[in-house]
């Protein structure tokens, strides 16, 4: 057989010693690294993509997943992954396809920022004796509010009319990601933890499966330019439609999810052949301008007799303009999606070069809506690599109301962001359809640790609130004096709207 | 018949009193003096009859779920986005982009439509979606096609005459296009193939046209009467060797 140019990345090793051919390492792979050679387990080790699986699974101790050694030459400016992508471009003549966010190496800004502290001045408050609010609304607000005066009761009554909003327990909401790119159980785990801990998860484009019904009501349903499961029961189904224009991990293409991933059950939701590539065109082609939006999420409100509608895109380099123009369109919410954004598959050209951080988008629409005077009028979601609940703290100061994650979701039920979610054998059970692989994804079990993961972050924000001297996120929300930059060159902090450490 | 007079109505205002109609339990509702106004019948389900007289705006029955809609002028872009289920009937011409997305029900137009219509429409078994077109059509015709059947007949223009646009189905990669006309393959996406029709081709067009002639009024013999090219993907994955794992 042909011996493939391009270098295994990972060495799968077993103790033959420590292993007692119970063959359970086997059974549990998902990329048929491992057969049974009569006598003991054979292994294929350039099929290994160190997701960690059959590590965790043996019960000897006797795996170990190692970075393979053998290299190329090193070469400063050559790096291993231009070679190996010459290389397999060479056997295939095709675009390496990669899976989950952007690794490139590079400035990371939420590592280069710091938050502020209370000091002697002004008091720090005790988080764990003292409330603390985190309850966020998502929607337009209004601009300003009337009251009439009831001469008899001598109180006031509010009579503007509120727009509907979406009420969350926590600056948190879980990120798009579509039955077919993730298993239903994948899916289910998001549903039972968002509808656990008041928050939201988002259908992606893929349908609203018949098990999610009774989580609808944390449910955002996402319509995009396949419009793929989009019906009226659909659209009514959540408590907010989203149009997606654009993704970070892949801004300017379409979706593309292979058919590998597309057995009859997704087919069927999908309205597509069984085994045929699902198809999101790269444009939605009745939007060409912001006229053609502002159409569309009329659609959407006149359908679900106005619901809030958000606008889900990359950040580009001209983005401020271009959320300004979703705003004016009519959105409630402009989910922003940074370059470090995830995916299921994306041409690695795409990922890898393709829009622009997360933090200066944020802090460039976060200016230029106030600047035009409508901050008010939408919500902002900051997406596209938020690892932690620092990032988090960091990305609302810069002048997000919620963040989505994505990644560190799918991270409490198995994933090692191996990055091979293409190929649709997941050994976890998160991004395939396989049935013996996606059997193993327990709903329940997994939405437990899922659930603790968002208690942990909510308990680190208001530890950071505490730290900070307030007691609401409405506090933090925006304010970019409680920001410093650090390590950063003058005009990077002047589009962030920060100063300087030591300032 | 429930009429409603649409004359200087905003749009949320004469959609929000047709929903209420709805809601009351009309089954038959015309509205009268309609000029331009969008989103008519959008997001509407179940049976109804709803007739249009004037030129309604865009997005007329988006998301439909159900309805019949006769529109005895002409109407204009975006009708029957992504609808999934009852019928429209144009007795004029329509603008660009009719369908897309379309996951069932009919579309029926007597006269021209513009470009990229019937763009990702799909089809299953069970519910499937039909754009049928009397007069001639635009560019990017069945772009990404999945499912359901697109028909353009050229019922004005001469034999032999070309009758649709360019890159005809690219992106096809399921459902079926016929065209009462020539076509040419250096106008169709790679992802096509042309054919002749055959029987079971003939019955599916009687029996799709059958509806359309009554509709309209029109004679099924003599739409009948020229030859059909039929257009259907020549892969399921049309880009399956683009990507390297």
């Amino acid at each position: 057989m042909f011996k493939s140019q391009a270098l295994p990345e990972y060495r799968a090793t077993i103790d033959t010693d420590k292993c007692i051919r119970c063959k359970r390492c086997i059974q549990n792979c998902g990329w048929s690294v491992y057969s049974w050679g009569g006598d003991r387990v054979q292994i294929e080790t350039s099929k290994c993509v160190s997701c960690l699986r059959c590590y965790h699974y043996c019960p000897t101790e006797a795996i170990e997943i190692l970075k393979e050694e053998t290299t190329y030459k090193p070469n400063a400016y050559w790096s291993y992954n231009h070679i190996r992508n010459i290389k397999r471009q060479a056997e295939t003549g095709g675009i390496p396809l990669m899976g989950m966010g952007s690794d490139r190496e590079g400035i990371i800004l939420f590592d280069h920022l710091l938050l502020d502290a209370c000091q002697v001045t002004n008091p720090s408050i005790d988080p764990l004796r003292e409330p603390m609010e985190l309850q966020t609304y998502l929607g337009k607000k209004p601009s300003k509010l009337e009251f009439k005066h009831d001469k008899k009761t001598g109180k006031r009554k509010l009579t503007t009319k509120m727009p509907p909003n979406l009420k969350l327990t926590a600056p948190i909401i879980f990120s798009p990601m579509s039955y077919g790119s993730i298993s239903l159980n994948a899916q289910k785990v998001l549903a039972r933890t968002a509808k656990e801990c008041g928050i939201l998860m988002n259908t992606g484009e893929g349908g609203l499966h018949e098990d999610l019904k009774p989580y609808t009501s944390n449910i955002i349903v996402q319509v995009a330019s396949g419009r793929f499961g989009v019906n009226p029961e659909y659209l009514n189904a959540g408590v907010a439609v989203e149009i997606k224009i654009g993704q970070g991990a892949k801004p300017g293409i379409g979706g593309h999810l292979p058919g590998e991933k597309i057995p009859l059950e997704v087919a069927k939701t999908r309205m597509i052949p069984v085994g045929t590539d699902a198809l999101s065109p790269a444009p939605q082609h009745d939007i060409y301008s912001i006229e053609d939006l502002r159409q569309l999420i009329y659609a959407l409100k006149e359908a679900t007799n106005y619901k809030p509608v958000s606008v889900k895109i990359a950040t580009v380099h001209n983005v401020a303009a271009i959320a300004s123009g979703i705003v004016r369109a009519g959105a409630d919410i402009v989910y922003l999606d940074g370059f470090r954004g995830g995916t299921g598959a994306a041409p690695g050209i795409i990922r890898d070069h393709l829009g622009i951080p997360i933090e200066h988008a944020l802090a460039a629409v976060d200016d230029r809506l106030r600047q035009e005077g409508i901050r008010n009028e939408a919500s902002i979601i900051a997406a596209g690599g938020i690892r932690s609940a620092a990032d988090a703290a960091k990305a609302i100061a810069l002048g997000a109301d919620a963040v989505a994650i994505g990644s560190a979701a799918l991270q409490t039920m198995g994933c090692t962001m191996c990055g091979k979610c293409y190929t649709g054998n997941c050994s976890w059970g998160i991004t395939t359809q396989r049935p013996e692989l996606t059997a193993r994804l327990d709903p329940e079990v997994y939405a437990v640790r899922l659930s603790n993961l968002i208690r942990a972050w909510v308990h680190e924000l208001m530890e950071v609130l505490g730290a900070l001297g307030v007691n609401a996120i409405e506090s933090l929300r925006g304010s970019r004096e409680r920001l410093r930059g650090i390590g950063l060159d003058a005009q990077t902090l002047d589009i962030l709207g920060v100063k300087p450490v030591g300032r | 018949m429930f009429e409603i007079d649409a004359k200087g109505k905003h749009f949320r205002d004469l959609n929000a009193e047709v929903r209420e109609a709805v809601d009351k339990g009309e089954k038959e509702i015309s509205l009268k003096n309609v000029n331009g106004q969008y989103y008519i019948a959008t997001g509407l389900c179940g049976k109804l009859d709803i007739t249009v007289e004037g030129v309604p705006g865009n997005d007329l029955s988006a998301f439909m779920d159900g309805p019949t809609v006769t529109i005895k002028s002409n109407a204009q872009d975006n009708i029957a986005n992504t609808m999934n289920a009852g019928k429209i009937i144009i007795h004029g011409n329509a603008g660009d982009v009719l369908g897309y997305g379309m996951r069932g029900g009919k579309l029926h137009i007597r006269g021209d439509v513009g470009y990229r219509v019937g763009i990702h429409m799909k089809g299953a078994k069970r519910q499937s979606s039909t754009i049928i077109a009397g007069g001639t059509a635009g560019d990017f015709f069945g772009e990404y096609m999945a499912g359901g059947v697109l028909i353009l007949l050229g019922l004005d223009s001469e034999e032999n005459a070309p009758i649709v646009g360019d890159y005809l189905g690219t992106g096809m990669h399921g459902g079926a296009i016929y065209i009462r006309g020539p076509v040419e393959q250096k106008y169709c996406g790679a992802e096509v193939g042309v054919m002749e029709t055959n029987e079971e081709d003939a019955k599916i067009l009687k029996k799709l046209l059958k509806e359309y002639c009554e509709d309209l009024d029109l004679d099924l013999d003599m739409v009948m009467s020229r030859p059909f090219k039929k257009l259907i993907p020549v892969s399921s994955r049309p880009y399956g060797n683009l990507y390297s794992y």
